[in-house]
């Protein structure tokens, strides 16, 4: 039984980090019908900002407390992220836009994008790869044979306060309105005076910004940054989306979730290398049954 | 005569670079570049059936190559290495099995394929390449989770089909030299590959694959079986890459899961978008230059004095050719899709952009 429940509990975790990820997808394929393949290096970017960040705070020049620096490391990573996330949509999804290119270059400019940041981090700070030093002092519960560290529940709580967070933007403000109208007809939205260039800005900041969130309590959880990290985490994460039904908020969480609990699950009963060939089956699998996702809307084409 | 002078033309040159390589005119470099031309060759072509004239978007390709490489291996060792037990055949049917076992592998490949067909009846283009994507990593994580082929070590033993060819070579055409069999199968593979492409695309049965990149409902009005064309052109592209990765093998005598990721497939779509969607002598063009481009990033001295002006700037930045070439490369094509989209010829043929070759060729 306790070994059931520290499962489960690590499940949620490993879902969270899906969760925090592919809530960024969703939002920028939500608006822009597009996939952004490199919000998964967008993630990776987010770590090594949170490195930086948490080194110069702690560092000499400035020295706060471990503590501190966690609180001001939060919003500084995040603006930071937002800020790179928000480059890439100016300098290569921006331009096609206006020519309104093919949908499909600028999926490919999206991926090409990803393996350029991958590469130009690995070209200028070489392959070695960094520790991230700890800045919550590590609690540990006991209740019975689980334990329960309070990194795991910071992470569980900002997945599902992001959720929240986000939900109620989509939902209840006139910025989601905007979104979901970019979404339903790009055409008409102009004419009723929306600003969409703002709306699609706006965006990538919210997707951009969680996922630095979600790079910096990655990189507190498991403190070895390199290069490479963002590569397959992103592509699960994006599995989870659209497993979820991508474009909906509440598929991306709960299918970020899914997935953790499926990993968890595999590497529980499997040997742990059969991870990513059982979760890539099952994204197959569910997209043969349901091609747009668990809460996804099926599309219609007119002829 | 004018149908014939461009096939005259290639034969004449695959002859020429034979007799260069088998008297030491080009050294072993030369020829590997050639062999590696030829092979990007199959690959763009291949990948120019799908995501060219039919307009889906698959960036799994590299996957197909894996699974063609891996059986055509596991064959080869079978039937000429000590591996798994005694050799099946002697030594002198080398020359002949060879052909057939690099066949086999794109069968299998071709065969695989269809799970990325099967989902491409019902999904569209974004879902595709997710598919595509999963299927490349699906293949890679297979072969690594298999221990009696080597798993992520990598699987070898392919060398010993290629010294058995040599050995049997009849003493009349060898000479002193070795004569170079490897080198033959991928000049023909290639020219095999072209003609079957050139001819599958331009038939009327092969038309249909144009029409479902123009319009697929349209297409499927209009008596275009789109599921079987879709499925045939799916066979067809993934056989091709499946050959590519079985020579690719017997080149190089060491295959890796890892050498099979998406960045392998990154190459093949760079030389597809390189050379322009939809034409078949774009993508031969564009990866010949690709090739090249390659070879000349991965010398040190080139890419030191691209990068001198950086260098100079920040004295203590020593960069590597192998890590700035994924930089530059995918640079290259968003670059391409920022300014230029349609590629070199960009949906046009040779003939079309120099008019005057139709005296000698035609490309019906």
């Amino acid at each position: 039984m306790d070994f059931i429940i520290q499962n489960i509990l690590n499940a949620l975790q490993w879902g969270s980090f899906y969760a925090l990820i592919a809530l960024g997808y969703t939002l920028v394929y939500g608006v822009l019908r597009l996939i952004n393949f490199a919000h998964g290096d967008i993630f990776m970017v987010g770590a090594y900002i949170a490195f930086f960040v948490a080194g110069f705070l702690l560092g000499p020049a400035i020295g706060l407390s471990p503590l501190m620096t966690f609180a001001l490391a939060i919003p500084l990573t995040m603006f930071l992220t937002a800020c790179v996330g928000v480059f890439l949509e100016r300098v290569a999804y921006r331009p096609l836009r206006r020519k309104g290119a093919h949908r499909l270059y600028v999926v490919i400019t999206a991926l090409m994008c990803g393996l350029i940041l991958e590469y130009s981090n690995l070209a200028v700070l070489g392959a070695s790869r960094l520790k991230f030093p700890e800045l919550v002092e590590k609690t540990v519960w006991h209740f019975g044979g689980v334990t329960l560290t309070n990194l795991k529940v910071i992470v569980i709580v900002a997945a599902v306060a992001v959720f929240a967070f986000l939900n109620f933007i989509v939902t209840k403000t006139k910025i989601g309105m905007a979104m979901r109208g970019i979404s339903y007809d790009k055409f008409a939205i102009p004419l009723m005076g929306i600003p969409i260039d703002q709306i699609i800005v706006f965006t990538f900041i919210l997707g951009s910004g969680f996922a630095g969130l979600a790079g910096l309590l990655f990189a507190m959880s498991y403190p070895v940054l390199e290069p490479f990290m963002g590569m397959l985490i992103g592509w699960k994460a994006f599995i989870a989306a659209v497993v979820g039904g991508i474009g909906d908020i509440r598929g991306a969480f709960y299918g970020g979730f899914l997935l953790g609990f499926i990993e968890v699950g595999v590497v529980t009963v499997f040997p742990s290398t059969y991870r990513d060939l059982f979760a890539f089956t099952i994204l197959l699998i569910i997209l043969w049954i349901k091609p747009t996702g668990l809460f996804g809307m099926p599309q219609s084409t007119k002829i | 005569m004018r149908k014939y002078t461009l096939n005259v033309l290639m034969a004449a040159l695959a002859v020429v670079l034979l007799l260069m390589a088998q008297y030491h005119v080009i050294d072993n470099y030369i020829q590997a570049v050639v062999m590696f031309v030829g092979i990007n060759i199959m690959m763009s072509t291949s990948l120019n059936l799908v995501n060219g004239n039919m307009g889906e978007f698959t960036c799994g390709h590299a996957a197909f190559m894996c699974v063609g490489a891996y059986v055509a291996s596991i064959l080869s060792v079978l039937c000429f290495g000590s591996k798994f037990g005694d050799p099946l055949f002697p030594e002198s049917m080398a020359i002949f099995v060879f052909p057939v076992i690099v066949i086999i592998g794109g069968i299998v490949a071709a065969l695989s394929s269809i799970l990325v067909a099967l989902p491409s009846f019902k999904t569209r283009d974004d879902y595709l390449a997710i598919i595509t994507i999963a299927v490349n990593y699906m293949v890679i994580s297979a072969i690594e989770n298999m221990d009696f082929i080597g798993g992520s070590r990598g699987f070898q033993g392919m060398k010993d089909t290629v010294w058995a060819m040599v050995d049997s070579t009849p003493g009349w055409l060898a000479g002193d030299n070795d004569f170079p069999w490897v080198f033959l199968y991928v000049v023909l593979f290639t020219g095999l590959s072209i003609w079957v492409i050139r001819r599958f695309i331009t038939s009327t049965y092969g038309k249909g694959v144009n029409a479902i990149c123009q319009d697929e409902v349209a297409a499927e009005i209009m008596s275009v079986n789109t599921n079987k064309i879709k499925t045939v052109n799916f066979m067809i592209a993934a056989g091709i890459a499946g050959c590519a990765g079985g020579l690719f093998a017997h080149i190089v005598g060491y295959v890796n899961p890892q050498s099979f990721n998406i960045l392998k497939s990154t190459e093949a779509m760079v030389m597809v978008y390189l050379g322009g969607m939809g034409s078949l002598s774009g993508a031969v063009i564009s990866a010949v230059v690709f090739t090249g481009l390659m070879e000349v990033l991965r010398s040190q001295a080139i890419m030191d004095f691209l990068l001198a002006p950086a260098t100079f700037v920040f004295p203590e930045w020593e960069p590597s050719a192998g890590v700035i070439k994924w930089v530059m490369i995918p640079l290259m094509l968003v670059l391409i899709m920022q300014f230029r989209p349609e590629g070199i010829l960009g949906n046009k043929e040779l003939s079309d952009v120099f008019p005057k070759l139709k005296k000698y060729y035609t490309f019906k």
